[in-house]
């Protein structure tokens, strides 16, 4: 009972939210300087006019407020002002397919990989294994995603020629990509579950599994991880987070056809519309991404799903 | 104990000497302040000592980097267009037969500068805020926290890409950016020390004495507060040094021919198939003070605030 | 009767940071079938270590058992390798915590707690250990066990959660129960139904108790002997009736005379005991109780009192008890504060 009401509490949260995102963002560009057609000034009046028309730009402000939020609930971000004027919303959809593979499989595989040295680290606490996850840890939040990437490429597709450094096509292209955005994510994640191990190895209940004589197999899998990867949960929001902040830059330098690349391009040719468009679906990105995340902590762990609400 | 030992007991062994006074008091171990503890731990740590070590060099080169050749950051010469490093090139040239040793250290110090600025314009607007929340707590904490919430809700990214779009981006400009969202988590650390430390004894004791609101957050709970500021203050500027880089990424960084590590390592990822040592120098530097002040942080974390370890 | 844990010599260090310290220094006891033997001794006079030694639940580094046997159930679990050690835990030998809210697992339900060591060590299949945990809640007196089995520990109070404690730990019916100061962490009047309630679990199972406490409270209450440590060693043993009545070391009248009672006089002052205990990193090659003691002389900083008999169950290791020793101070310690006035 508590968690539905909790889930609807968050969920009204992340509505405002966004109506909050969405509205800015609508203001803040049309409050820009220059206009949308700005870089094909030799347009004659007329056909300016017309385009003007066409997308509904002479109308007044909360007027044109009014109808962007009812297209939007029906899903519709609009046409883009460059690409032949085609529809936001089908680019975002196109995008979002290689965005979305490339962003999944580096959090799984960072995730995993992270996890696998952290555990390691925390019970070999000083050994090698330890000192290389620390190393990993920092070096990891340290290297950029895009420094990462200019690496990878020029090291395994330049000089070794393993892995196509660009384009979009076959599994391939997408593991340099992939591997670049899951350095951060190994880094923060063996770090914060060597951390969560280290600390739950240490309490109390720890010594009474021990007491029962239960076998070293038996203490660490069924009560120190189980422990430690709850708490893990919540610090997969924010990765995820910063894999689709990485993305944007890692899907530039690997000329992948993803929601990134069409935001960069957007940014410098002043497509209103699609700026908007992509900033929009970020924030839906994000914003859902926690939710989900907070939902699902509170279902795994007992202590919040009866409590109803964190803190 | 052996019968030798028994042996030699003697009488005047069975006086008398009652309690040694002293006892207690020489047991208690020598007290060791907190900040002389905290810098004798900060300075066994050795990867803070190695981060602060890159930090002032990089510092160095920063500022005296840009005197050691004769040129400058803007000049063009199509003479010397793309040339690895050669004489006093010493990081060689871009595609405009610009210097890159001169580039690089001049975007040092433009990164360093946006991300000084913002780690300032949080601890400003930071401190203020959590600390006012914090302390008053009641109707105005109610309406801060509300803000908070919906800064802390809304991505970051999303923040910094908006203000750009209409700010001309300059080192100001994008250090205020980037400060919009970057006060939160130290406005939180904030309050929540001052909501645990407004109650303790000493506090009580300097209202009981009449002491101001102004005298008793100044004077007794913002120094307290110090070491997570200071830790909150350390991991401020990596993360801004990251944004700043990102941006010139996505066309919304420094505008050229003024550079920061951030647009030159952009720059010099266009031709990296070619030319990879224009990627190459100032991807050094930036993950060099980034690992810096990572490992600086952490080494302040441990040291300030041993039960923080997370 | 038989002993069923003889504990010999015993040295138990740590290595730290500063030095070794040397926490446990030849501690000499023995638990018969059946009966409850307190340990009594401020925080740090190595009881608890001594009690986790037994359970061989020292971290091994940073701790080391430097010398000393245990004989249990005809074995030296100094000696028994760590795969024969997780047999005879929880099964033969099995410890309940000092906190209760911390001793148990958060995540894992309190039902599945229990019947964790029920298929671990008595090889049951899961339903029917179900079933024996229902039933192990219930004789701990915790009502509605079936509901409560599938509940969290949160949702257990304090009592109840000792309580659980207690169902894990006698689940598979000990020989040794190792209870670590067992209400310290509880309100009083819990405290009270936790004691009774080990008592009744050890009237019906004839479990051996090893209490650990420094409530004497508590000692009177529930010991059969009584084991007082200090820095390490311990200073004075017999059944709870010689320590209370008679005792001989120091110490333990400082102990006594710590202890409010009901059957003296409000004006009663409640003596503490001055100063603090030796650092056992570098300990006193004397008498350790010497320079908080009131009784002490020369020899007792110089050489280390051993142990007399005082009867087949009481001995102390003062220099007191030396022939040479002046006698008329023995009982001063006690009357000594009555003198006083």
């Amino acid at each position: 009972m508590d968690m539905i009401k909790y889930t609807l509490t968050r969920l009204g949260y992340m509505i405002v939210t966004l109506w909050i995102i969405v509205t800015a963002t609508f203001f803040l560009m049309h409050s820009l300087p220059g206009t949308p057609l700005q870089n094909e000034e030799k347009l004659p009046p007329l056909i300016r006019d017309q385009i003007m028309e066409t997308y509904g730009l002479n109308d007044p402000l909360p007027v044109q407020y009014m109808n962007f939020l009812g297209r939007l609930v029906q899903g519709d971000l609009g046409k883009s002002l460059t690409y032949d004027g085609r529809s936001v919303t089908e680019m975002l959809l196109e995008g979002f397919q290689a965005s979305s593979f490339i962003g999944m499989q580096a959090l799984v595989f960072g995730v995993v990989v992270g996890l696998f040295l952290g555990v390691a680290a925390a019970l070999r606490h000083g050994g090698l294994l330890d000192n290389i996850a620390t190393i990993v840890a920092v070096a990891g939040v340290s290297i950029p995603s895009f420094v990462m990437a200019g690496l990878l490429s020029y090291w395994v597709g330049v000089k070794w020629q393993l892995l196509p450094t660009a384009l979009w096509g076959t599994y391939e292209h997408t593991i340099l990509p992939s591997l670049s955005l899951s350095f951060f994510v190994i880094a923060q994640m063996s770090r914060y579950i060597r951390t969560e191990m280290v600390e739950v190895l240490d309490q109390d209940y720890m010594k009474t599994a021990k007491a029962k004589g239960l076998g070293r197999q038996a203490i660490i899998f069924r009560h120190a991880l189980r422990n430690a990867l709850i708490p893990a949960v919540t610090v997969l929001g924010p990765l995820a987070v910063n894999i689709i902040t990485g993305s944007l830059v890692v899907e530039t330098i690997f000329a992948i056809p993803g929601i990134g690349e069409f935001f960069v391009q957007s940014i410098q040719v002043n497509d209103y519309t699609l700026i908007m468009g992509v900033t929009i679906f970020y924030a839906v990105l994000i914003l859902v991404t926690i939710f989900v995340v907070d939902i699902l902590y509170g279902i795994i762990d007992p202590r919040i799903r009866l409590a109803g609400a964190r803190e | 104990m052996s019968e030798k030992n028994m042996k030699s007991l003697t009488p005047e062994m069975f006086e008398f000497v009652g309690m040694n006074e002293s006892a207690g008091e020489e047991m208690a171990r020598e007290r060791v302040g907190f900040w002389k503890d905290a810098v004798r731990r900060f300075r066994t740590n050795w990867g803070a000592m190695i981060g602060l070590f890159i930090i002032l060099i990089i510092g160095f080169f920063a500022f005296a980097g840009p005197l050691m050749n004769g040129y400058d950051y803007e000049s063009q010469n199509i003479a010397i267009q793309n040339m690895e490093p050669f004489e006093d090139h010493y990081f060689g040239t871009d595609s405009f037969g610009r210097d890159l040793w001169q580039r690089t250290w001049n975007g040092a110090q433009v990164s360093l500068q946006i991300a000084f600025l913002a780690a300032l314009f949080d601890l400003l607007i930071g401190v203020t805020v959590g600390s006012v929340s914090g302390y008053f707590g009641g109707r105005v904490d109610m309406v801060l926290q509300r803000i908070v919430e919906i800064l802390y809700s809304i991505p970051n990214l999303i923040i910094i890409i908006l203000m750009l779009l209409i700010f001309e981006p300059g080192i100001i400009p994008i250090a205020l950016a980037l400060s919009i969202t970057g006060w939160v988590p130290m406005a939180r650390v904030v309050r929540a020390q001052i909501l645990k430390l407004k109650s303790q004894e000493y506090v009580l004791a300097a209202r009981t004495l009449g002491a101001g609101h102004r005298h008793i957050l100044t004077r007794h709970l913002i120094p307290n507060v110090m070491g997570p500021i200071i830790i909150a203050v350390t991991f401020a500027i990596p993360s801004a040094i990251f944004f700043e880089a990102f941006l010139s990424f996505i066309g919304l960084g420094i505008r050229p021919p003024l550079a920061s590590l951030g647009s030159l390592v952009f720059d010099g990822s266009k031709f990296l198939q070619i030319y990879p040592y224009q990627l190459f120098y100032p991807a050094t530097v930036l993950c060099l003070i980034m690992l810096a002040f990572n490992l600086l942080g952490d080494g302040l974390r441990d040291a300030l605030d041993p039960r923080m370890r997370k | 009767m038989s002993k069923l844990l003889d504990v010999r010599d015993l040295h138990v260090s740590f290595t730290t940071y500063n030095g070794e310290v040397k926490a446990v220094r030849g501690v000499n006891f023995y638990v018969n079938k059946g009966e409850t033997v307190a340990i009594v001794g401020e925080s740090g006079c190595g009881k608890s270590v001594t009690s986790q030694t037994i359970m061989r639940l020292i971290p091994q580094p940073p701790g080391i058992i430097r010398h000393g046997e245990i004989h249990f159930a005809d074995r030296d679990l100094v000696k028994v390798s760590d795969k024969q050690m997780e047999k005879i835990r929880g099964s033969e030998l099995a410890m309940i915590f000092q906190d209760p809210m911390t001793s148990l697992n958060p995540t894992m339900t309190v039902g599945r707690q229990i019947t964790e060591s029920l298929i671990k060590h008595q090889k049951l299949g899961s339903s029917k250990a179900r079933q024996k945990a229902i039933e192990l809640l219930r004789m701990v007196g915790i009502p509605s066990p079936e509901s409560r089995a599938k509940q969290y520990p949160h949702q257990f109070s304090g009592g109840m959660r000792q309580r659980a404690m207690i169902a894990i730990a006698l689940s598979c019916r000990p020989k040794l129960l190792i209870a670590d100061e067992p209400t310290t962490a509880l309100d009083v009047t819990i405290q009270a139904q936790i004691i009774d309630l080990m008592k009744r679990l050890q009237e019906k199972f004839g479990t051996s108790i090893i209490l650990i406490t420094h409530d004497l409270g508590v000692v009177a209450d529930i010991a059969d002997r009584v084991v007082v440590m200090y820095a390490g060693i311990v200073v004075e043993t017999g059944t709870l009736h010689e320590v209370f009545f008679n005792p001989h070391h120091p110490y333990t009248w400082g102990l006594m005379a710590s202890m409010p009672r009901l059957d003296l006089h409000h004006e009663q002052e409640l003596l503490p005991i001055s100063g603090s205990p030796p650092d056992l990193i570098s300990p006193p090659k004397g008498c350790p109780f010497a320079a908080r003691c009131r009784h002490a002389m020369k020899v007792c900083t110089e050489y280390m009192p051993e142990m007399t008999d005082l009867s087949s169950t009481h001995q102390v290791a003062c220099w007191l008890e030396h022939p040479m020793a002046p006698k008329a101070n023995k009982h001063t310690g006690r009357n000594g504060g009555e003198a006083d006035e």
